[in-house]
């Protein structure tokens, strides 16, 4: 009964994604209608944790398997990638390793210099010098 | 034999996960971090599905029912993300700069290579939206008029190249903070970075399904104007 409750409880805000998905005139996927909507569950208290954790583990622990047919649709667009495999190759590496290092470094440098920002206040406030 | 295993359900399940148990086996027995499951599993069938000459349809036609689970998955990614809330109330200003630091280099990147290349700009409008989760990238796609199985292409290999070198690039520029490993994860290789995300750590988790959010709606504003300014 547990776990007929908590697949129900994904399965109607999948749903709910669905329906805002259809009527909202935005290009916004289902899912990520649905995962904003369940935040906001979660937020409001309206569902409670305990009442969703056991499925959701599941789904986020099985997430990899779930894109491998996805994948293996590439073996349908070989002709594509053969004529422009070198171009298409060179422009996906790149942009993704400069997108990863791009994010992360300026994320790590403002949480870094916030973290400086607080201590020296907390060091201020306690009368301490600083170093 | 197309005929035969078209009229099967659970061919496609079957073989999928097979392959990626035994992709899994292999990642236990040699650590590399090349071998990610995911690509070495989709490697097994692309060889498979080669050699006994079955169509992608037909092994889909199975394997379908496994992607389908793919948006109540999406959906569960709130509970990380609400697991973690005053880890992302603390770091909302490096979440908004971060990710959005990131969608502008991908635009600029792009443009950039495409210039120097003097690629197609069919190519060039095709991969913009690529580095955001499947269905937002289509849905971009298809308003900037690109090729979608480019698009396709691109988001899958962009999504399998984070989650095989993201902790090799995290480890060449030193980024410890998990926050910060999670945005770049989440912002460049989407849900599947964050299923490498995912095995990081908690923080790593909520923060790359934090960022396919914000870098999806993003990216929904961004590329159509880029696309304007560039006159494509």
């Amino acid at each position: 009964m547990k776990y007929l409750t908590q697949f129900g409880i994904i399965a109607g805000v999948s749903f709910a994604g669905e329906l805002l998905n259809i009527l909202l005139p935005f290009p916004v996927p289902a899912s990520v209608y649905g995962l904003i909507l369940l935040f906001l569950l979660l937020m409001m208290k309206i569902i409670p944790l305990e009442n969703i954790e056991g499925a959701a583990d599941f789904f986020l622990s099985i997430m990899p398997i779930l894109f491998i047919s996805p994948s293996v649709s590439l073996i349908a667009s070989m002709e594509i990638m053969k004529d422009n495999a070198v171009a298409l190759l060179l422009m996906i590496f790149l942009s993704t390793f400069v997108v990863t290092s791009v994010t992360a470094l300026s994320a790590q440098t403002i949480i870094r210099s916030k973290r400086r920002k607080a201590k020296k206040q907390q060091d201020l406030q306690g009368g301490k010098v600083n170093e | 034999m197309n005929e035969m295993l078209s009229n099967s359900a659970y061919f496609g399940v079957a073989i999928s996960i097979f392959a990626y148990w035994m992709a899994c086996k292999i990642k236990e027995k040699w650590d590399f971090p090349i071998l990610n499951p995911l690509l070495i599993a989709m490697l097994l069938l692309m060889g498979f599905l080669s050699v006994f000459k079955i169509d992608y349809e037909t092994y889909d036609s199975g394997a379908k029912y496994i992607t389908y689970l793919l948006t109540p998955a999406t959906v569960c990614l709130a509970v990380p993300l609400y697991r973690q809330i005053q880890v992302l109330k603390k770091n909302i200003t490096a979440v908004i700069v971060g990710v959005a630091s990131g969608c502008l280099a991908h635009v600029g990147i792009l443009a950039g290579i495409a210039y120097l290349l003097k690629t197609d700009s069919a190519l060039l409008l095709s991969l913009l939206p690529k580095s955001v989760t499947t269905p937002i990238a289509l849905g971009i796609c298809g308003e900037i008029e690109g090729v979608a199985a480019i698009t396709v292409i691109g988001v899958v290999v962009a999504g399998i190249m984070g989650a095989v070198f993201g902790p090799g690039i995290m480890k060449l520029w030193h980024i410890t903070e998990p926050e910060a490993q999670g945005l770049g994860l989440g912002t460049a290789s989407h849900a599947i970075g964050t299923s490498k995300a995912v095995e990081l750590g908690e923080v790593q988790a909520a923060t790359s399904s934090l960022a396919i959010v914000v870098a999806g709606i993003m990216t929904v504003v961004i590329v159509p104007i880029a696309v304007n300014a560039l006159g494509l």
